[in-house]
């Protein structure tokens, strides 16, 4: 893939949330109008990923661009007028559970336009006609399965009209069904859009069949990057473990500790440990 | 001398967390307060909140507001009638609301009440992301969530103060002159000559205004600064109410130290 190709951009990052680090000179960037999944463990900080590019974390080294701009050097109005080209679906939605589905999906519109009121009602109506819930536009957020709470968020991202797409975990708690709808919506709104969109999950086989691309992230680094293909046929122990979800490997089972028979000797006598 | 050491070590990190946790609260409410046009521009929003903070807080103002007023007639009389002077019962329930009980207790009623419930209302958006939603949106959440809150509250306290101050006067009323006996003219009367506008009854407006701006910024910075979890939003929740509590009571007293010493 070629870098000139690449909307986003995160080049010699450095990131720590207090003590813990995260990333050490991470580069890495997103192609325009492809799908990319980041896969790796718990921590290895995809939702980092997400956020940096979002701008709602900065980076202590190195810069997050967005085409020609500098996501992390933003002034507070720049992030904004960034952030009205970016969409987000968080892990569970992130509805306002004060607000029903109509009026989660006009929040947006209303807040960033000034469209009069009967033509928010039929934008958001397209938006739910798009993911498959204009039946719903009256339910409360509590009265939705998470399948569906998670398309009414997904609407809601696409109500501007994004150039860019962010997904934290879309497949998380999600049925067998839910998962192919939320897959398939994924792809389809970014080849009907011409969007960009980036997507964080641990789930194989679902972003396997959507992406264009995968970034395998572990130990705060790209380890892997290539098609679905190119990881399901890659030789790269770390890449095998994890796409075949192997319990022990280059990633171990056992958190670094003493040895278990030292360890065990506590129990039968000695207090010295 | 280790001992003292770690007492000397703790008491120092703990005035140092104090101070920089003011800092902190500080810049978010000038934060708040910079991007407050939005109530205005949007009233409806302000609406909302005055309702959420100022109506739902009602029942309790008002039920509580009535049994303080009865219990100062009773006592106020009791003690009254030792010197043949039930007649000034009204100046004494009245010129306690006003000045003092209808402000404090409304204020700690309030922040129980509402102030807990804007900082829940805050925390469990962040718990649940959705303040990041809105951030993520380029909606300004100290904007559109958090300056309509303050405000809310701010204006809804002193109302509260008002309104229990009324129903303390009406509880006064009817346990020491319906219920007892105590002649109504001088129950009204004395309380007219004797409560004066501008020094009791503005100075207690003040001092419920004090109390509102305090409570609510408390609440929604306790809100915001909580930490995204269950057992985060519970202990800001509880932070809410002691803080705002202790800071009423002291805010009182020094209110009351320049407002009331030596004026007679």
């Amino acid at each position: 893939m070629s870098k000139t190709t690449d909307l986003i951009q995160l080049s010699a990052v450095n990131f720590a949330y207090g003590q813990s680090k995260i990333f050490r000179n991470l580069d890495v960037g997103f192609a325009a109008g492809k799908v990319t999944a980041i896969m790796g463990g718990s921590g290895s900080g995809k939702t980092t990923i997400l956020k940096l590019i979002g701008g709602q974390v900065r980076p202590q080294q190195g810069s997050v661009k967005c085409e020609a701009s500098v996501v992390n050097q933003m002034k507070h109005h720049e992030l904004f007028a960034y952030r009205k080209r970016v969409g987000m679906l968080f892990q569970f939605g992130a509805l306002f559970t004060d607000l029903n589905v109509f009026d989660n999906v006009a929040f947006p519109l209303r807040e960033q336009t000034s469209l009069p009121e009967v033509a928010i009602r039929d934008l958001v109506l397209m938006k739910l006609h798009a993911v498959g819930l204009r039946g719903a536009s009256s339910l409360m957020p509590a009265q939705l399965s998470g399948g569906m709470a998670r398309r009414v968020a997904l609407a809601r991202a696409i109500a501007l009209d994004p150039s860019l797409m962010l997904y934290d975990e879309p497949f998380t708690g999600l049925d067998p069904i839910s998962t192919a709808i939320t897959g398939n919506l994924i792809r389809t709104l970014n080849d009907a859009l011409g969007i960009t969109s980036i997507f964080v999950t641990h789930d194989i086989k679902a972003s396997f069949k959507v992406a264009d691309e995968v970034v395998l992230l572990s130990r705060g680094a790209v380890t892997a990057r290539g098609t679905p293909s190119d990881l399901l046929e890659s030789k790269d122990p770390l890449v095998r473990q994890f796409v075949n979800g192997e319990v022990d490997g280059p990633v171990p089972f056992h958190v670094p500790s003493k040895p278990y028979q030292e360890d065990l000797e506590v129990g039968m006598g000695r207090t010295d440990l | 001398m280790t001992f003292f050491r770690q007492i000397l070590s703790r008491l120092g990190r703990a005035t140092i967390n104090s101070i920089w946790r003011l800092g902190e609260a500080s810049v978010f409410m000038a934060r708040v307060v910079s991007r407050s046009s939005i109530v205005l521009r949007r009233p409806r929003l302000l609406v909302a909140e005055i309702h959420f903070a100022g109506v739902l807080s009602l029942v309790i103002i008002i039920v509580s507001g009535l049994f303080v007023g009865l219990v100062l007639g009773l006592q106020g009389y009791e003690t009254l009638k030792r010197y043949g002077s039930t007649g000034a019962v009204g100046t004494l329930v009245a010129l306690s609301l006003v000045r003092e009980l209808g402000p404090v207790v409304a204020a700690l009623l309030f922040a129980s009440r509402a102030g807990s419930a804007i900082t829940a209302k805050i925390g469990i958006m962040k718990t649940t992301e959705q303040l990041s939603a809105m951030e993520m949106m380029a909606v300004d959440p100290h904007a559109r969530v958090v300056a309509p809150m303050f405000w809310g509250g701010f204006i809804s306290m002193p109302l509260l103060a008002a309104i229990f101050s009324a129903m303390g006067i009406i509880g006064g009323y009817l346990i020491t002159v319906v219920v007892i006996g105590v002649d109504s003219g001088a129950f009204w009367s004395q309380m007219q000559s004797s409560v004066d506008f501008h020094h009791d009854i503005l100075n207690g407006v003040i001092k419920s205004v004090v109390f509102g701006a305090a409570v609510s910024a408390i609440a929604v910075y306790e809100g915001y600064a909580s930490v995204p979890t269950a057992e985060g939003v519970s202990r800001a929740v509880t932070r809410t109410v002691v803080t705002s509590a202790l800071a009423v009571l002291a805010l009182d007293f020094v209110l009351t130290a320049f407002m009331f010493t030596g004026a007679h």
